[in-house]
């Protein structure tokens, strides 16, 4: 009996503690990416750990290898932020109901993303083949973009439907089929022999975002660290000196090429190294139009969900206080409030 | 008296009433749906957009568009379309490792020769794990049809070769003594005497490797695929599209129950004497 409730005091100790902590403890993910690389090294460097303490909270940084599953179990409420792109913010955390907001907008693929054909030059050359890719991504959105800009549509491709790991291995085969993909398979797709690129994101630029999203009424001080030390990390990797050498090191090493590798993804990713740069995307009205262009395509595929029974079912609010869809569902929110404060050395 | 100490439920001499089996029987899937409608209800309280833990309306609302109406671009009815092409792979895969199994392992087993060339082989293929080979598949047999058959059969074929093969060699050797000794040759012992033995035996080895010919099959249609029941679960777990995929899971479950329990019935019916007497 003595011994039951002394248990029973320990338990509930140790659960009043671990739920203090909680309150001060964050939980953040990222995946492999070039644009999101930075985060491993903004770890390891010790820079996220000093935006942790200057705020009085501490950041769990986890990597998760799938990048889909990242972003599924941040959508359960495993992780208060974690990276993904627009479009997968809104059909999967947005969509499933999570306020979201998009905190950091790291960059933009700026050709990180790109349609490769064997015996083809141009999208035109596109009809009536195979394309490998994985369906329902940023590369079926391209894919769409790629088409209806060049008078196709998906009605005259066969979408085979493949996983990321494997795209480059089953290209090497399929001598009739395209693939779509994103880097690092992209570049090992494109060194093959007789590979042409014929499409790639430069040719939408800003469509593709790479983001930290974090939950809306996640705590600010959590916000304010995070913002904290991404622009940090972008000051070391983009100064000069040795500083930035060791940081594109490092992050190469973490991403796991060389250095001339990364640094040729790096070329294609237009990477907002200043607050200021990020706070201008984040302003322009072609923001909106990217986002209803993306909506659209989403709505169409079903992405939604049963339960939206129009494109409007989601409202997407703007910096500018613009509004696309329905204003009284607000689920994925563009921020600027934390990156102007950044601008302007007030973080 | 005595029956009043009979016990309903604890104790090695329990015996339960026809009433009383039905209700411990339902008893578990009644706990497990109460947990899942609960649990259900509490994710959406606190957000009605809930994805993780559809209600069962809303997975009625998201399967009946798959079931009933036709897809726009296919021109299929999804649900039916993706059943149809994963029971094939799996009946054409499972299919031909069957056959295979049955006869190599029952040559295996009888012929002293056959057993000192597939011995070895048989065991090292059967070491091999079949989902590690699933990029060099793709690679040499292409992402069509045939590279899914051909992980269902590596998978399911070595397993029933090796069981085939033991329980040839567990038959009693007076069997073949006595077969020769009246005049039987080789081919009478394997195909009359053997082979009959062996069939009821084979379809327990069949029953019991469906379930690891399904997950094969999963994992083929979720690398490179345009149909069938595993393409679409991996390919709506990219907006974590609960309200289909555990209607397909359940579907897949019923599906291999189903398979398992008319071979079972078969079973019965063609070989009663396997399955101990005349009923």
């Amino acid at each position: 009996m003595k011994i039951s409730r002394k248990l029973l005091l320990a338990v509930a100790a140790f659960m009043l503690s671990s739920s203090a902590l909680a309150a001060n403890a964050f939980k953040v993910c990222w995946s492999h990416y070039t644009g999101w690389e930075p985060w491993q090294y903004a770890q390891d460097s010790g820079i996220l750990k000093k935006w942790a303490d200057k705020n009085g909270i501490k950041i769990d940084l986890t990597l998760v290898n799938d990048y889909i599953e990242s972003v599924n179990l941040y959508t359960t409420g495993q992780f208060d932020a974690c990276t993904m792109t627009n479009m997968d913010a809104l059909t999967i955390p947005a969509a499933g109901g999570v306020d979201s907001t998009a905190l950091i907008i790291g960059d933009y693929s700026n050709g990180n993303d790109g349609i490769v054909v064997r015996g083809g030059k141009t999208v035109a050359d596109l009809k009536g083949r195979d394309i490998l890719m994985v369906e329902l991504s940023v590369s079926h959105y391209m894919l769409a973009r790629a088409l209806s800009l060049n008078g196709l549509s998906e009605r005259d491709v066969k979408v085979i439907n493949t996983s990321d790991a494997d795209i480059a291995a089953a290209f090497a085969v399929q001598t009739k089929a395209a693939v779509v993909t994103w880097n690092p398979p992209l570049q090992q797709v494109r060194q093959q022999k007789g590979a042409t690129l014929v499409f790639d994101s430069s040719k939408i630029p800003g469509e593709i975002l790479d983001l930290m999203v974090v939950k809306t009424n996640a705590d600010p001080r959590l916000k304010k660290a995070l913002v904290g030390a991404w622009y940090e990390t972008m000051k070391a990797m983009s100064g000069g000196g040795q500083t930035q050498r060791n940081a594109i090191a490092a992050m190469a090493k973490s991403a796991g090429g060389t250095e001339a590798e990364f640094n040729a993804q790096l070329t294609t990713t237009n990477m907002f190294y200043v607050p200021a740069d990020a706070a201008k995307i984040a302003l322009d009205p072609q923001l909106v139009k990217t986002m209803d262009t993306v909506r659209k395509f989403s709505f169409a595929k079903g992405l939604f969900g049963t339960n939206a029974k129009n494109v409007d079912a989601i409202g997407i609010e703007f910096p500018n206080a613009k509004i696309l869809g329905d204003p009284k569902n607000i689920k994925l929110r563009f921020d600027l409030s934390i990156t102007e404060q950044a601008r302007d050395g007030k973080l | 008296m005595a029956n009043s100490d009979r016990k309903l439920f604890w104790g090695v001499h329990a015996q339960q009433p026809k009433w009383l089996k039905i209700i411990l029987g339902t008893l578990p899937f009644v706990l497990l749906l109460i947990a899942y409608l609960w649990a259900a209800d509490v994710r959406h309280t606190e957000n009605p957009d809930d994805k993780l833990l559809p209600g069962i309306s809303q997975m009625v609302e998201a399967m009946s568009p798959l079931m009933f109406e036709e897809n726009r671009r296919s021109g299929t009815y999804v649900f039916w379309d993706d059943s149809l092409a994963s029971l094939k792979r799996l009946a054409v895969g499972v299919g031909l490792a069957y056959l295979v199994a049955l006869w190599i392992g029952m040559n295996m087993g009888v012929f002293s020769g056959m057993e000192s060339m597939g011995g070895p082989f048989s065991t090292f293929i059967a070491m091999v794990p079949p989902l590690a080979l699933l990029p060099i598949l793709f690679i040499t047999l292409g992402v069509d049809e045939l590279a899914k058959v051909a992980l269902i059969f590596i998978g399911a074929a070595p397993v029933m070769l090796r069981d085939i093969y033991l329980s040839t060699k567990a038959l009693p050797r007076e069997q073949l003594v006595k077969t020769l000794t009246l005049g039987g040759t080789d081919s009478a012992y394997v195909y009359r005497v053997v082979l009959p033995q062996l069939l009821p035996r084979s379809i327990d080895t069949l029953r019991l490797n469906l379930g690891a010919a399904w997950l094969f099959l999963i994992a083929a249609e979720a690398i490179a695929s345009t149909n069938g029941l595993g393409y679409r679960i991996f390919l709506v777990r990219r907006y974590l599209a609960m309200d289909v995929i555990i209607p397909y899971v359940a579907w897949i479950t019923l599906l291999g129950f189903t398979l398992d329990y008319l071979l079972r019935v078969f079973s019965r019916k063609i070989f009663p004497w396997y399955h101990g007497g005349g009923k």
